[in-house]
């Protein structure tokens, strides 16, 4: 850091020619911010630079002091980038510009807007350089959405599917809770022009989320992805052996929720699956009360009681129980 | 002026960017259909196209992310549900399996509300699913006293205001949201709250309704 910079811009002699532009609050200002000098003198440089348009290096340093005191300002984002192209500067240390600024806030809009613009610009040559960012945010916070945005977007646009599952699973190990990370993972094999797709990936894709599922049952987000594997096909879904019996496996367990497999059977139920006494035992098994009639019924009232804050969700869900599924 | 400008922000694939210079997220989607139908002019925009965008990035979870195939987020959610109402379009949105995934939110502890599955309960999502949840009239899925409860929990006794959680300071944002939430909870003492304008019901009704 210049020891310059600790000096008031308006004691800097490089400045020296520039006559500072205030913020015109209007008349009557409605709760008008108490700006800190610093603040107040740095923004007062700036205003006058943009509205000059002043595009030279020193622009450029004065957008890095004013970001480093509101990285929000979008406006000064936005003029650094007209500054940067006018001066054909380096955008390679720019990118590095943006992880120094990352490292106080990395949770700003402007920010991962402003390094998009760049790797767009430099192209698929950084697309390496770009999934080893996001993958050292997300070291730091694995549910960082706007990582996983920037992420995403990197994919699409440069390439680098290759190990995009690999680093999924990689994260889920860690943590297997951590729903970017399954919502990542049927992006890639959604999306991901080197897979088959979500049909031909299936078979696999729901073995390793019963493997998932059976090591903690009271994981929303890997029951929900199971279900999303069967996106459209109602019939591969309720005709799955794996998918209720992973469902039995969980209800016939008395260490863990049972809430999801629960509802997940009773989804089987009203989308047409036949239960087979199995299913009738396993769930009777965990009724207090008499049998229902039906079993959809008993699940929905056992699920009022393990769920129970959700009370009134489970009730509206008996009542859309249709004579047709027993 | 500013009218042309708003509607000018709208991409050809029917998404609107913050600015010219382009960050593209379904939260600016909704805030050009909520300015422009606040200054009656929707018409200066695509609106089927506006809709179409949306319901791209509309998650077999029931939910929205900011881009297509994002993670379903409350606060995006909010936005797209929020534009899809203002916009009459609502038949989009699946909203029994949504409300499912909204009063999974609710945290059985604590009484609040996250904002996507595995996170911690946060005033804010008082807010972004108890709106989401009115616009689709499913908002009796969750056990209201408890979050009633879970944001006084979050208020400053001595200070005043309301924090994300019981445990952190205060600041406006959550404030703001805290209140709110406690108006769509119909909490005694505080004014209506348009859920899909974030606005008070008079002032709605007043700018909807005057010429």
């Amino acid at each position: 850091m210049d020891f310059d910079e600790t000096v008031p811009l308006s004691q800097r002699s490089e400045w020296a020619d520039v006559v500072p532009l205030t913020q015109d609050d209007g008349p009557n200002p409605v709760v008008p911010i108490a700006y800190k000098e610093e603040f107040r003198e740095t923004m007062d440089y700036f205003r006058a630079i943009y509205f000059s348009d002043e595009r030279s290096p020193r622009s450029l340093r004065l957008t890095e002091e004013t970001l480093r005191l509101n990285s929000g300002n979008y406006t000064v984002w936005h003029f650094r980038r007209l500054v940067l192209e006018a001066l054909n500067h380096d955008l390679f240390e720019e990118l590095e510009f943006i992880e120094r600024i990352a490292e106080d806030n990395s949770k700003n809009y402007q920010l991962w807007h402003h390094r998009r613009w760049v790797a767009e610009k430099l192209g698929p040559d950084v697309v390496g350089r770009e999934l080893e960012f996001t993958r050292r945010v997300l070291s730091l916070d694995a549910k960082h959405y706007h990582a996983w945005s920037h992420r995403q977007w990197t994919l699409r646009a440069l390439g680098g599917w290759e190990d995009e599952l690999d680093y999924c699973h990689e994260l889920l190990e860690a943590d297997v809770f951590n729903n970017s990370a399954w919502n990542q993972r049927y992006y890639v094999i959604t999306r991901s022009p080197l897979l088959g797709g979500l049909e031909a990936m299936r078979e696999s894709e729901v073995s390793y989320t019963i493997k998932a599922i059976l090591a903690n049952p009271a994981n929303e987000s890997s029951w929900r992805y199971l279900k999303a594997l069967y996106k459209d096909d109602k019939e591969s879904w309720i005709s799955d052996p794996s998918v209720s019996s992973v469902c039995l496996n969980v209800l016939s367990r008395t260490d863990c929720f049972h809430g999801f497999a629960l509802s997940t059977l009773l989804d089987l139920l009203c989308d047409g699956l036949k239960p087979t006494n199995e299913h009738k035992d396993s769930v009777r098994a965990l009724a207090n009360e008499e049998p229902d009639t039906s079993l959809a019924n008993l699940v929905c009232t056992i699920l009022g009681r393990v769920d129970p804050i959700r009370a009134n969700y489970w009730a509206w869900r008996k009542s859309k129980i249709t004579v047709a599924t027993m | 002026m500013q009218k042309l400008d708003i509607a000018g922000l709208q991409n050809k694939d029917g998404s609107f960017s913050g600015d010219i210079w382009g960050e593209v997220d379904t939260r600016f989607s909704y805030i050009a259909i909520c300015c422009l139908s606040i200054l009656k002019c929707l018409d200066k925009i695509n609106v089927k196209k506006a809709v179409d965008y949306i319901v791209s990035c509309k998650n077999l979870d029931g939910g929205f992310g900011c881009t297509p195939g994002a993670e379903s987020h409350a606060g995006q959610i909010f936005c797209c549900v929020g534009a899809l109402a203002i916009t009459g379009n609502l038949h989009h949105v699946d909203k029994d399996l949504l409300g499912w995934w909204l009063c999974e939110r609710q945290d059985y502890e604590s009484g609040g509300l996250n904002g996507r599955p595995e996170k911690l309960p946060d005033v804010c999502y008082s807010w972004w699913v108890l709106s989401s949840l009115i616009m689709i009239d499913r908002v009796h899925w969750i056990e209201k006293g408890k979050l009633v409860k879970f944001i006084l929990d979050c208020q400053d006794m001595d200070n005043g205001g309301i924090s994300d959680n019981p445990k952190d300071v205060v600041d406006i944002f959550h404030t703001y949201f805290g209140v709110a939430g406690l108006s769509l909870l119909e909490y005694p003492g505080v004014k209506p709250i348009d859920p899909a304008y974030a606005l008070p019901v008079h002032v709605i009704n007043r700018i909807l309704f005057t010429k």
